[in-house]
């Protein structure tokens, strides 16, 4: 017969202070755990959602990012001839030739000289706005071709000094006036400035474009798009899909954040298994007398075994929970740093996913787990007679 | 004397406990050692940079070249001594993970402005007179097995294309400090192919390297260097070594930022272990602090009871794991060479340890103390177990 779990949760509410200091101690394990996932995740899902499944990015082969690239104009008129491109309203080719560079604007609120970062201008094109649906204008309007006025992303207007409606920016002794802010969601593009190519590539004395975004006639003729975009003898430049180019740039960072995040919560578990087995040991000592009673009433030793690692899991849940529901406010918080890979600001969402959840209930068992074994083995070997001597 | 020999027998009255205690406090110690040796990594290149340097880049961003020609202007302002300059190449050895930083310099000036850099008079004359020759950092060699006369392969992802180098010098750093995993190649090698294939790219520098006669001038000199380009198409930035490379760092402070938040976490977590185990130590001797109270002992004697066992406790964790945070960062930074070339545990890491150890016993130690204060000799007496 088993001991009924009420058992097990009344001995945890019985020592309420030794209880809460073990969950408090796994919550906090849990609560890093989740985070460092939650950025990992939000970065990747950020970048993710910046590229659509039917967009293609053409860049110069062997440049790891758009900054990088760079591409002749003839070249982009051979790759605008392809017939894979798709034709939109009034039959012009859905394909858009931009120019990407980073220009090094000062943080707001940071106060220090130092505290600059990288920010992407993004020269477009008018394609460029159908092409990416993601895009909205939320306060003021859309520059005019031809004329030194940008439009900014939502997050790079709350993040730096100076891009507000109608602030100014000076780069290639011009002034450029902010005329519009746009949001792009939970993407990149939030993180960017937007203006007329020509005139962005005229002021920054560029003649080549960064790179080719077109939209597929069809999602399926990718890959006939890309071989004939890559074997063309009079092309150096290289093809992929939107989704993918975006997935591949957060790939460096992802990793580094989640082999951080496990290495670290590695070490800290010890901490609090180390918790969670002092506690479930002095539990057992405790009750030496109650356990010598139980195995006398006729409970059998697999039953004290899984009473004690029922109350070590109790524990491990309740701090699994705990370290859940604070983690679950992160979400309320963005991040903006440099990506390593791109080199560029970009602004990103802890996210919380139901992967996430199960590994940290999963990871805060299994130290509860852990963390009882051996106590709880220590439990069910007692010998009936000694353990009713002994209180 | 006697009390320091009742708190030790006090802390090892349950061994298993004490122990488990103990070794719960080392882990943490240790990893709160390591997170702030990696921040100090991180933070290693402003440490290592000279406030008698400074860079001069575009002012628009990084990414941005110079013209060549400011080479002779930035000489003839009052205060510098040398000039050399360089770029960013950003070529990746056969795949992307085994990344390291690679840059083409202007020789020469450069061996003047950074005399930190130590190279054999052989090596460096071999290399000057190799254009296409490279010196790499004694551990970068090491990383890939690269001897003296090897050609070494580049792939170029600003500069396209595959790039031959061979090995003519291997540098050691004056202290150990200094990144020795650097590679370094001749600006005209890379100028002379850029003439060749992209005109338009060629005569273009990433960065000027400056060296100054007095650090003092330091900010009149970069005023100067600012305003002779001031209102041209390439207008400048000048600032300190320091500046320069504490900007880098602040554009990722979001993660050390995060780093240095968990390294507290962790301290709190071993807080909330250990005054786990003083609550229970004082329940189970509840009855023995009754009996001091009966005979005579006031609140100040079982307040240094239970804080110097407290004490007693977080300490000889502590000691264990600074000292086990050597060998831990010497096998760390080993094995994280790549990322942080610089890993070595600073003083500052020490006397945080201690000063963590204190405020985790001090923590622990209070709500038992008040307990056993105020619990009443007839109750303390009654209660058993």
């Amino acid at each position: 017969m088993a001991v009924p779990l009420s058992y097990s949760m009344r001995n945890l509410w019985k020592r309420r202070l030794t209880t809460g200091l073990t969950v408090a101690g796994m919550a906090l394990v849990v609560f890093v755990f989740a985070a460092v996932l939650m950025m990992a995740e939000g970065l990747q899902k950020t970048l993710v959602e910046t590229g659509s499944y039917d967009n293609v990015v053409v860049f110069r082969k062997g440049s790891s990012s758009e900054v990088m690239s760079g591409i002749e104009r003839q070249q982009t008129s051979i790759v605008e001839m392809l017939p894979q491109v798709a034709i939109g309203p009034g039959g012009r080719r859905l394909l858009a030739k931009e120019a990407v560079v980073l220009i090094s604007l000062p943080k707001r609120g940071a106060g220090k000289a130092s505290s600059h970062s990288n920010v992407v201008v993004r020269g477009v094109q008018e394609n460029s706005l159908p092409l990416r649906p993601q895009v909205k204008l939320v306060s003021g309007r859309l520059f005019r071709m031809g004329s030194s006025e940008v439009i900014v992303g939502n997050s790079i207007a709350k993040g730096f000094e100076g891009v507000g409606l109608q602030g100014t920016l000076n780069w290639g002794q011009r002034r450029w006036t902010v005329v519009g802010i746009f949001d792009a969601g939970n993407t990149g593009f939030s993180s960017e400035i937007w203006g007329d190519v020509d005139q962005v590539m005229q002021a920054f004395r560029r003649p080549v474009y960064s790179s080719l975004v077109f939209k597929l006639r069809d999602p399926n003729v990718f890959d006939t798009a890309k071989t004939a975009i890559e074997t063309d003898p009079r092309l150096t430049l290289e093809a992929k899909r939107e989704t993918r180019y975006y997935l591949d740039q957060s790939e460096m960072m992802a990793k580094f954040l989640r082999i951080l995040g496990m290495s670290l919560t590695v070490i800290f578990s010890i901490g609090a298994i180390i918790g969670a087995m002092i506690t479930m040991y002095t539990a057992v000592a405790n009750r030496i007398g109650e356990i010598g009673t139980m195995r006398a009433l006729g409970f059998r030793r697999r039953s004290i075994l899984a009473a004690f690692l029922a109350e070590s899991l109790l524990l491990g849940s309740l701090g699994g929970a705990a370290g859940l529901f604070f983690a679950s406010f992160m979400q309320f918080i963005t991040v903006s740093t440099v990506n390593f890979q791109t080199f560029s600001e970009l602004a990103f969402k802890f996210t919380l996913t139901v992967p996430i959840v199960l590994q940290a209930m999963a990871f805060s068992l299994v130290m509860g787990l852990i963390g009882g074994v051996l106590p709880a083995l220590r439990a069910s070997r007692m010998k009936i007679v000694e353990a009713l001597r002994a209180s | 004397m006697i009390l320091l020999k009742i708190l030790f027998r006090n802390a090892f009255r349950n061994r298993l406990r004490s122990g488990l205690t103990i070794l719960g406090i080392t882990v943490a110690i240790l990893a709160f050692g390591l997170l702030r040796t990696v921040i100090d990594a991180w933070y290693s290149g402003v440490e290592a940079a000279s406030a008698s340097r400074l860079v001069t880049r575009n002012a628009i961003s990084i990414i941005f070249p110079l013209p060549l020609a400011y080479n002779e202007k930035i000489r003839q302002i009052e205060g510098v001594k040398h000039v050399s300059y360089g770029n960013w190449f950003g070529g990746i050895y056969i795949d992307e993970k085994n990344f390291f930083a690679n840059f083409c310099v202007e020789p020469r000036t450069y061996m003047e402005i950074y005399p930190e850099f130590v190279l054999t008079p052989p090596e460096k004359k071999a290399f000057l007179a190799d254009r296409k020759g490279f010196i790499a950092g004694r551990k970068l060699a090491a990383r890939f097995g690269w001897k003296i006369g090897d050609t070494v392969t580049l792939r170029g992802t600003i500069y396209p294309g595959n790039w031959d180098f061979v090995l003519r010098g291997l540098y050691r750093g004056r202290d150990e400090t200094i990144d020795e995993t650097q590679f370094l190649f001749h600006w005209d090698y890379l100028n002379e192919t850029m003439k060749k294939v992209s005109p338009r790219r060629a005569d273009q520098v990433g960065f000027y390297m400056i060296s100054i006669t007095r650090p003092d001038l330091a900010p009149d000199v970069a005023i100067a260097i600012d305003m002779a380009f001031k209102n041209s198409l390439a207008e400048t930035l000048t600032e300190t070594e320091k500046a320069f490379n504490q900007g880098f760092i602040a554009m990722s402070g979001a993660i050390v930022t995060a780093i240095q938040m968990v390294s507290f976490v962790v301290i709190l977590i071993i807080m909330a272990v250990v005054a786990n185990t003083m609550a229970m130590t004082t329940r189970e001797r509840i009855g023995d602090y009754a009996i001091m109270k009966t005979l005579g002992f006031g609140a100040g004697a079982i307040a240094v009871m239970i804080f110097g066992e407290s004490f007693v406790i977080a300490l000889t964790g502590t000691l264990t794991g600074m000292l086990l945070t050597y060998p831990a960062a010497a096998a760390f930074g080993h094995s994280l060479s790549n990322y942080f070339p610089i890993f070595l545990v600073s003083d500052v890491t020490l006397w945080l340890d201690l000063a963590a150890a204190l405020l985790i016993a001090f923590c622990a130690g209070v709500i038992p103390t008040r307990h056993a204060i105020r619990v009443r000799i007839a109750d303390g007496l009654r209660r058993i177990g």
